[in-house]
């Protein structure tokens, strides 16, 4: 029993977190917004560049074989960076099933920088980016197909978040089937698993960073002559925040270590836990630093709106916040509780 | 990460769990804080917990411990409450004292209070608060006066947990009588039962007298009795504050056996229960197991040399805000007979859930307050100006 991060698993988060810092500021951001466009080229090829869209991908398949605990300090990091570029999808879920599908030159070019696959799911059904994607892997309950970009009907449905680039979906006739049946559902089943593990990963950044900012301005804007940041009301709002990002933490960290078998129905109730858990520490925490940045929280003039708007997103992809406790509690209706149950899994 | 038990955790566990089944009460003793009857069983309980060496599982052999790690201290918690073992009438002595003497006492002071603590021989009360003095605990004015190889002791404390009982207890005094604030201010023990101490039953919310006010006219002890340096108080104290709102005070075992005894509540009412309230059931469990992981990463990161900062706060706040959330929600579940004693013939399933409910409206004020704990957070944690 070791629940603590390990020294590599800390470089690697540290490493990303730095990258990001350099690289994914929120004046970048803007004037890629501006642009209408949603992922910028150099900062994918630099992440291509750092192995890590193929970080879950076996070594023997080129990839830096990692297991979900060792990148979800990295995820984190991203979600809290509001990266834009679908890094967390492609590492996930997408170049992992490529991979399980023996798509391998496929998964070579994406791991190469030579190729972008855009992703739909029945848990998060519109594809980001899909206009730019050279193929769109599509789970479906029973079927997992890729489809060549050119042969999909894609439909833009513009959304609140000005970095997050949707698109409804319909594959066309050179669809390739990847897998059908019992195949199928498995995989889908395990790529919400890890949507909903990596959704609750990004929103406690998102979480930790706009309690962060908002400690910032507080400390800098006065009103009756004071910082409002020495306002007890304040304090106390962004303390409860904190407490919130504190007692999410642990569980998803305890999940990304169970991860490894998503079929494990404690695994899942715990997976549950995380998303639920992070997702309301990311709400509560993006309305307080509304609420902290005053009528600058309503503009678009300060960056907190874009926190709200990604937790806006997350909280309700790869499973919404009432099915993920309605998982929870079918858990507690059905298998072993206790204080010694606490790291079972089953088998 | 590696959140599996070792072979050698599971066996600890086994041996625990064997143990308590043989020992604990088959009936629940009479409860500590309404007669001195409960009082005594429970003093006899520690007494047998001690002789299969349980008092104290991370505590040096010498002192009546078993040296044991963190991790095991939480697996022997988890049986300890999986087996609705009695509350533990000294925790304020091996829970907040104990870990504190392993600090800053010396060794003559370990050895002469630990094994007693340990046995239920002497149980403590904290003589800390007064009544100009709550969440403002620097404005302390209880006085100790060094005469020669004596501290004499006046002043008035309030709010003692089992002090009425209890036999000993280890206050916070002014030993400078110009100093102010957290300055001048030392810890002394001092005998409960010593001429010049006067000690008032407080009635509490439950109706049972579960702290007490202290009046303390010229009390005399021997100068050894006090706790680090003279003037060290406020730091000493500190420390001991740490220990109870980060780690020790309230396991995770607590909670989760009361999630247990929930859901059994909520599936008693099989499909008439409301998915509003399975949605809170749900809820409650989850802070449950959030706050059990949150505890695991914390010892996992004191043994691996780390410390307790100003996060012990939030673990403060958020035990006790899930304490009333859990308590809360049984009693909504029971409805109509939510306000009725377990004794009531009508409310056969009621079980102690309003008496837990009722202490748990305590748990914002104890241990300082959460909104002290909201302002620690914000200034130390997060670094917010404080003024
Ligand atoms: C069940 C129970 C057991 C206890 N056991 C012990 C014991 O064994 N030994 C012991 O020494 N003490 C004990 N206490 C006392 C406890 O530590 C105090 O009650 C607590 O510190 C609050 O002090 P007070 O009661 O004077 O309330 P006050 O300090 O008067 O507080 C009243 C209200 O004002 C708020 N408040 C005060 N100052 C501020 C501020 N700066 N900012 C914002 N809000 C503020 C408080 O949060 C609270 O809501 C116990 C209390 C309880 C309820």
């Amino acid at each position: 029993m070791q629940f603590v991060i390990t020294e590599e698993q800390q470089m690697m988060t540290d490493m990303v977190r730095e990258f990001l810092a350099a690289n994914c500021t929120t004046a970048e951001l803007r004037a890629l917004a501006e642009t209408g466009k949603s992922h910028d080229a150099a900062r994918w090829s630099a992440m291509v560049e750092l192995g890590l869209p193929g970080a879950l991908v076996g070594e023997e398949a080129g990839g830096l074989g990692l297991a979900p605990q060792d990148v979800i300090g990295l995820v984190t990091a991203a979600g809290a960076a509001l990266l834009p570029e679908p890094l967390i999808e492609t590492m996930g879920i997408t170049l992992p099933a490529l991979d399980q599908f023996g798509e391998a030159a496929l998964l070579a070019q994406v791991m190469a920088g030579e190729a972008q696959v855009a992703l739909s799911h029945p848990a998060a059904p519109f594809a980001e980016g899909a206009d730019s994607a050279d193929a769109i892997l599509i789970f479906e309950v029973d079927r997992v197909l890729l489809c060549p970009a050119g042969s999909a009907t894609i439909t833009p449905q513009p959304g609140v978040d000005p970095l997050r680039r949707l698109f409804a979906v319909t594959p066309g006739p050179d669809a390739q089937i990847l897998a059908e049946g019992e195949a199928a559902r498995a995989a889908t089943d395990h790529a919400q698993e890890i949507g909903a593990l990596f959704a609750a990963a990004q929103m406690l950044g998102i979480a930790q960073r706009a309690i962060d900012i908002s400690v910032a301005y507080a400390g800098e804007r006065t009103q009756f002559g004071k910082p409002i940041g020495s306002y007890q009301a304040l304090k106390h709002h962004l303390a409860s925040a904190q407490v919130a990002v504190e007692f999410a933490r642990p569980v998803l960290q305890a999940a990304s270590a169970m991860a490894a078998s998503t079929q494990d129905a404690y695994t899942r109730a715990r997976i549950s836990h995380a998303k639920y858990v992070c997702g309301r520490a990311a709400e509560t925490t993006a309305q307080t630093a509304i609420q902290v940045h005053g009528g600058m929280g309503y503009s678009q003039e300060a960056d907190v709106h874009f926190y709200i708007k990604r937790t806006l997103s997350l909280r309700n992809l790869w499973g919404t916040e009432t099915l993920h406790r309605n998982r929870y509690a079918a858990r507690l209706e059905t298998l072993a509780i206790g204080p010694d149950t606490l790291f079972n899994q089953e088998g | 990460m590696e959140l599996t038990y070792t072979d050698a955790q599971r066996a600890f566990r086994d041996e625990v769990r064997s143990w308590m089944r043989d020992n604990v009460p088959a009936t629940p003793l009479p409860s500590f804080d309404a007669s001195r009857e409960g009082f005594e069983a429970h003093r006899a309980w520690e007494a047998k917990l001690n002789e299969g060496r349980w008092g104290m599982v991370t505590w040096p052999d010498a002192y009546g411990g078993r040296g044991l790690d963190l991790i095991r201290w939480l697996i022997f918690e988890e049986e300890y409450y999986g087996a609705r073992a009695p509350l533990r009438v000294n925790q304020n002595g091996i829970f907040l004292l104990g870990p504190t003497l392993m600090e800053f006492g010396t060794e003559q002071q370990k050895a002469r209070y630990l094994p007693r603590m340990a046995t239920g021989e002497e149980i403590w009360a904290q003589a800390w608060s007064e009544p100009q003095a709550g969440s403002d605990l620097a404005a302390v004015r209880a006085k100790a006066r060094r005469e020669g190889d004596e501290y004499v002791l006046s002043g008035h404390k309030i709010w003692s947990s089992r002090a009425v009982y209890a036999d000993m207890a280890f206050g916070l005094f002014r030993t400078d009588p110009d100093s102010e604030r957290h300055h001048g201010l030392s810890l002394i023990l001092f005998p409960l039962d010593a001429p010049g101490v006067t000690r008032q039953a407080i009635h509490q919310i439950n109706g049972e007298h579960g702290f007490a006010e202290l009046f303390l006219d010229e009390v005399r002890v021997p100068a050894e009795n006090i706790l680090g340096a003279e003037g060290q108080g406020w730091k000493i104290c500190m420390a001991t504050a740490g220990f109870e709102r980060g780690l020790m005070l309230r396991s995770p075992a607590r909670y989760q056996v009361a999630v247990r005894a929930l859901v059994a509540l909520a599936q008693s009412r099989g499909d008439d229960l409301d998915p509003v309230l399975r949605a809170r059931v749900a809820e409650a469990a989850m802070g449950a197991e959030a706050y059990a992981l949150s505890i695991y990463s914390t010892a996992s990161r004191l043994m691996a040399g780390g410390r307790i900062g100003a996060e012990a706060s939030t673990n403060k706040i958020f035990w006790s805000e899930l304490d009333i959330a859990l308590h809360r929600t049984a009693l909504d579940i029971l409805g109509d007979r939510a306000e009725l004693h377990p004794g009531a013939s009508a409310a056969p399933d009621a079980g102690n859930w309003l008496d837990g409910y009722l202490f748990s409206l305590a748990g914002p004020i104890y241990a300082g307050t959460n909104e002290i704990q909201r302002n620690i957070i914000a200034e130390r944690m997060l670094g917010m100006p404080r003024k």
